[in-house]
């Protein structure tokens, strides 16, 4: 420290981070041009952020941390019951419509009840976020015995992770995700330039469900059961395509 | 963008902003272990205080949580405190027990730039209200406006102690040049 001490100094720092008008900021740059313990103030002050901004001391939260606080405020929140009910009566309707069913789910995807409305939105909200710079994959590999084993421990579930690189959907990675409340594992896959998220986590009900699908805010979304997970796909891809890519995955052993 | 489910609305709030949170709380208790036990407790509290929160910045309204479940384990009584077994700290500018020691840490391991271990050590040496408007300001960029929030501080304190985490971090780094 010089020991030299000026009172304007903390309007120096208060420009230096951006906090004063341009009014204060004419009467700052009269004062400076006759005072240099605020000229060298202005230099320290670059100094200090260069020191720190340089050196890459963010503390993100590492994703052991992360699952266990999405766990903990998962285990606060019972499931909306509505949503329950509607899963229940899918699945009595599931029965009562036989196996007839299960030969046309191939062929013709069934739309999704309106009920299903709010995880439709929340899984498009979850894609989209995810969309944001660095936050689309907490692993990158397109290996799936890298992808599978990275979410031991993280969730209490073994997510199927399958390769779909032959039917042209590779796998881009993985990550931790929060949907209708509880950690969930989204798979990454692309299609050219298009990116599909598709989210798992299990299902009591054990029966393999008929692909569904719906459309929110321009994404498309298809939803389906098999071996006791629920799936969603949501992408930017054309119906079609997103319908071919869950096909693929139900068809890959 | 959909709106949040109806039933999401927390997760919505927070989820963004859990990084901020461990950061801030990473750096106040400089000790990975102590932060996640302070997050642990913070999302409990936010969980309990969330249907209270009518505000308009959940940033600054968690931020507010964690920082005072970290205070709530460091000076778990503010004003005439009990002495530690170990050796009383040296009222001064830096006190002792405020000097971190890195290789503690098995986190410091990892951090093999000379530069950025340089950098972690002199804040981590700050007091810890300076260390906590210096990382809010310069880690977390926030205005002045949000720390003071965050901070239960007068914007002129947050000034004043940005200004002196800077000045101690200046002649830190002079004293000791990379």
């Amino acid at each position: 420290m010089t020991g030299e001490h000026c009172d304007k100094v903390l309007l120096v720092q208060a420009e230096f981070d951006g906090e004063i008008d341009a009014a204060q900021a004419a009467e700052l740059a009269a004062h400076r041009a006759g005072c240099p313990v605020c000229r060298a103030a202005a230099a320290e002050l670059a100094q200090t952020r260069e020191l720190l901004r340089g050196a890459d001391l963010y503390q993100p939260m590492p994703d052991a941390v992360r699952g266990t606080i999405l766990s903990r405020i998962a285990a606060t929140r019972p499931a909306p019951p509505a949503r329950r009910r509607w899963f229940a009566g899918w699945r009595q309707g599931w029965i009562g419509f036989g196996l007839g069913a299960a030969c046309a789910a191939g062929l013709a995807f069934l739309l999704l009840a309106p009920s299903q409305q709010p995880l439709v939105e929340e899984l498009v909200a979850s894609h989209i976020r995810a969309l944001q710079p660095g936050h689309l994959e907490d692993v990158v590999s397109t290996d799936r015995h890298t992808v599978k084993p990275w979410f031991d421990g993280r969730l209490d579930f073994a997510p199927p992770v399958k390769d779909l690189a032959a039917a042209g959907f590779p796998l881009k990675g993985g990550r931790l995700d929060y949907v209708d409340g509880r950690p969930v594992a989204a798979l990454v896959y692309q299609r050219d330039k298009h990116l599909i998220d598709l989210f798992v986590w299990p299902e009591s009900s054990r029966l393999a469900g008929a692909p569904r699908e719906a459309t929110e805010s321009g994404y498309n979304v298809v939803h389906w059961s098999a071996d006791g997970m629920t799936l969603w796909a949501v992408s930017d891809l054309e119906a079609g395509q997103l319908a071919d890519f869950a096909r693929d995955w139900r068809q890959k052993p | 963008m959909a709106a949040a489910a109806p039933d999401g609305k927390f997760e919505a709030a927070v989820l963004p902003h859990l990084d901020a949170a461990h950061n801030l709380a990473r750096w106040l208790m400089r000790d990975s272990a102590a932060a996640e036990d302070v997050l642990q407790e913070a999302i409990v509290r936010a969980l309990t205080y969330f249907p209270g929160f009518r505000g308009v910045n959940p940033r600054a309204w968690l931020l507010q949580i964690v920082r005072n479940t970290a205070y709530g384990i460091l000076k778990p009584n503010r004003g005439p405190t009990l002495v530690p077994i170990a050796a009383e700290p040296e009222p001064g500018a830096i006190a002792e027990d405020e000097l971190v020691s890195p290789e503690a840490d098995p986190e410091m391991a990892l951090i093999c730039s000379r530069d950025r271990r340089r950098a972690y050590e002199l804040i981590a040496a700050l007091p810890l209200e300076l260390r906590e408007a210096l990382v809010l300001r310069e880690l977390e960029e926030l205005p002045y406006k949000e720390i003071a929030e965050i901070t239960h501080t007068p914007i002129g304190t947050v000034m004043s102690r940005l200004w002196r985490a800077r000045r101690l971090l200046i002649d830190a780094a002079r004293e000791q040049p990379a």
